[in-house]
């Protein structure tokens, strides 16, 4: 035996083809996903270069960050973003990628489908041109966003240089109070260690509260790594991961599953082994969340007052209080009670068939406030279908709402659907950077469940209300 | 796309001391849709610069005569967000070849280096002193040698140390891609591919 190992170093030394001596790893990429926006420069690169795709095969491409969510069946309105999806089509056809585009049965986000499609199996190494692909670590993946250059090498050698992060451990104990979600851990977790503490390092995701979330909830979880500065996130696969993945349209079959689950079965931080860095935080101290400011780490419980400007170091002042301009906001403010007028449901953060369920439940049997305007959007193709066979869009119909056409859509506002100037939206998604959802957009993140409760008094609602 | 070379640079700087500066901010993500590396630096901090009529804000440092130069001095945490290459191609094609800050988002570093754009991290305490520096006088020089990784105040004298991977300092200095680096790998990735 040798000496205790964290999780994070056996997959990446697993994949090093070699270690350059002060310098970034050779990394081996086992999947890369791409998708429209950040790949046609890649591409246009590697024709320069006279150089071809290394492994088509452990690629998988789909459009989603800039495609509309309505009358998909349609030429694209927009002439840029159709170019960009025609481009593509194009690029895949030339090199053999398989590509799920607009109307096929699998297109959807590339964070949804890799997992859905048992394309994302425990103990890879995972990128794409997002930085959300660190959502794939809840298989117990290696998998982080990268840039366009990286695109291409990744398309031309299939590897990858990185420097190695540091290993960071975020235990969460306890039980999750009723009403507290996934997202509201993600959320808490980033108010605590802001939107720098991960920076340099990867996270692994442990303790009883992690143990007993859903694929979902980790998936989500693992998503909003990024928002911490982290290059990503991942837990530790067990049973419920190996089910997850189990008889999906790609993952391994007969002998392969057996041989696979061998492999996957040792897939864990051995006890005693070193993080560079570790937080413990206690599950029964988090309540639902919400942010009131332009950065994920400005999150508070949906109980709670924004804080004074006074609290704050110096040099933080003029920042935050420029953030809160923005917002519309004063330090002081109580939250809950505050008039909202968009709720999105959807992204790559809480787009999956659990979120629609949630929100749905919750709405069921009520009626969407006057004032709201509300964009649900289903994550991926199958999310669509499966919502509709559930029968979750005839309740979402029947409360005032209707499902758009699965894609990126308001979660970065690059097609229509955005969120207009000054208006207010609670959004299920990642990011409420300034202008992040449409110019002069304010965002609120929250869980499917607070943006559930939002959707039905039409001003910041603690869910918890409802929950009996 | 060949880098360029860096070794040395000497010049003004702008200065944007705002912190978490995030690459939505450097390049809103409707400006995305180009399938080219060209034009980004038209857009860069487009909904800072300019206001929904498209006037310039005159407040924006980029719309201030009295700053020009090939260094930005961001605020703690820059570039965090969106892996989106196009905020490193949006800052090297507005004219900048260096960005200094006291502490930079992972891929952002990581794009602005494949790039030939300089990331120079400094302690907080220096970097509060170029803003000062430039505060006092916005046409003040300072001189970033690679070599030594030294950035220097040129009107004090003062200068600071950074850190940079060696492996990368090599790539800046002889303008080398990583890409070049890995495709000469090809052997040993084809048989790391079949042994495992
Ligand atoms: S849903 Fe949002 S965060 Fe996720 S991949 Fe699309 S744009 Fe990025």
């Amino acid at each position: 035996m040798g000496h205790p190992t964290t999780l994070f170093d056996k997959i990446w030394d697993g994949h090093t083809v070699r270690s350059i001596d002060n310098g970034p790893s050779v990394l081996y990429i086992d999947r890369h996903y791409i998708h429209e926006v950040t790949s046609p420069v890649a591409f246009l690169g590697l024709a320069g270069r006279g150089l071809g795709v290394a492994c088509p095969d452990r690629t998988t491409a789909t459009p989603d960050h800039n495609i509309p969510t309505e009358n998909q069946h349609l030429s694209i309105k927009d002439a840029l973003s159709r170019n960009q999806v025609d481009m593509l089509i194009d690029n895949c056809q030339k090199h053999n990628i398989p590509l799920y585009g607009l109307n096929h049965k699998w297109q959807g986000i590339v964070h949804v489908i890799g997992p859905e499609l048992g394309l994302t199996q425990p103990g890879m190494t995972i990128v794409c041109g997002d930085s959300h692909t660190s959502t794939h670590g809840a298989f117990g993946c290696v998998a982080f966003g990268i840039g366009t250059s990286e695109v291409e090498m990744v398309l031309g050698t299939q590897c990858i240089l990185q420097p190695k992060p540091k290993k960071m451990r975020i235990k969460i104990d306890g039980h999750l109070k009723r009403g507290v979600t996934a997202k509201d851990v993600a959320l808490y977790i980033i108010s605590k260690i802001t939107t720098s503490g991960g920076t340099g390092h990867f996270i692994e995701y442990a303790g009883a509260a992690i143990e007993s979330l859903s694929m979902e909830g980790r998936m989500t979880l693992c998503n909003m790594s990024i928002e911490s500065g982290a290059r990503g996130g991942l837990v530790a696969p067990d049973e419920l991961t190996f089910e997850y993945v189990k008889g999906r349209e790609f993952s391994p079959k007969g002998m392969d599953w057996e041989n696979a689950m061998e492999k996957w079965s040792v897939l864990k931080t051995d006890e005693g082994a070193l993080f560079d860095k570790e937080y413990a935080f206690n599950a029964e101290d988090i309540d639902p969340m919400i942010t009131f400011g332009t950065n994920p780490g400005m999150g508070t419980s949906i109980t709670g007052y924004i804080p004074l400007s006074s609290s704050l170091e110096e040099g933080e002042k003029v920042s935050y209080e420029k953030s809160l301009e923005y917002m519309g906001f004063s330090g002081g403010d109580k939250l809950e009670g505050k008039t909202v007028d968009f709720v999105f449901v959807g992204s790559c953060t809480n787009g999956r068939i659990e979120d629609l369920r949630e929100f749905t439940h919750f709405i069921k049997g009520k009626k969407k406030a006057q004032n709201i305007t509300a964009w649900i959007v289903p994550g991926s193709k199958q999310v669509e279908a499966q919502a509709q066979e559930e029968g979750l869009v005839a309740i979402l119909e029947a409360a005032g709402f209707e499902l758009c056409q699965p894609g990126c859509s308001a979660c970065l506002a690059m097609n229509e659907d955005k969120i207009p100037t000054g208006k207010y939206a609670v959004s299920t998604s990642n990011r409420n950077f300034e202008g992040r959802q449409g110019p002069g957009a304010r965002t609120l993140l929250a869980s499917p469940l607070v943006a559930a409760a939002c959707a039905i008094s039409g001003k910041i609602t603690d869910p918890r209300q409802f929950l009996n | 796309m060949p880098i360029e070379k860096f070794i040395k640079i000497n010049s003004s700087a702008v200065p944007i001391s705002i912190e978490n500066v995030d690459t939505d901010q450097i390049i809103p993500a409707r400006f995305l849709k180009a399938v080219e590396r060209k034009g980004f630096g038209d857009n860069l901090f487009r909904d800072w610069r300019y206001d929904k009529t498209n006037k310039p804000i005159v407040n924006f440092a980029l719309n201030q005569t009295k700053y020009a130069g090939q260094i930005l001095v961001g605020g703690k945490n820059f570039g965090s967000g969106s892996s989106r290459e196009h905020a490193a191609w949006a800052i090297y094609d507005y004219g900048f070849k260096v960005v200094v800050s006291s502490f930079f988002a992972d891929i952002f570093k990581g794009n602005a280096l494949n790039n030939g754009l300089l990331p120079v991290q400094l302690t907080q305490a220096e970097l509060v002193q170029i803003f000062a520096s430039i505060e006092d006088n916005p046409q003040a020089t300072f001189t970033i040698d690679l070599q030594n990784q030294t950035f220097v105040l040129d009107a004090s004298g003062s200068s600071f140390d950074f850190d940079i991977n060696p492996y990368k300092k090599e790539c800046l200095l002889n303008g080398y891609e990583d890409i070049d680096y890995l495709i000469s790998l090809e052997k040993e990735i084809s048989f790391f591919e079949s042994n495992r």
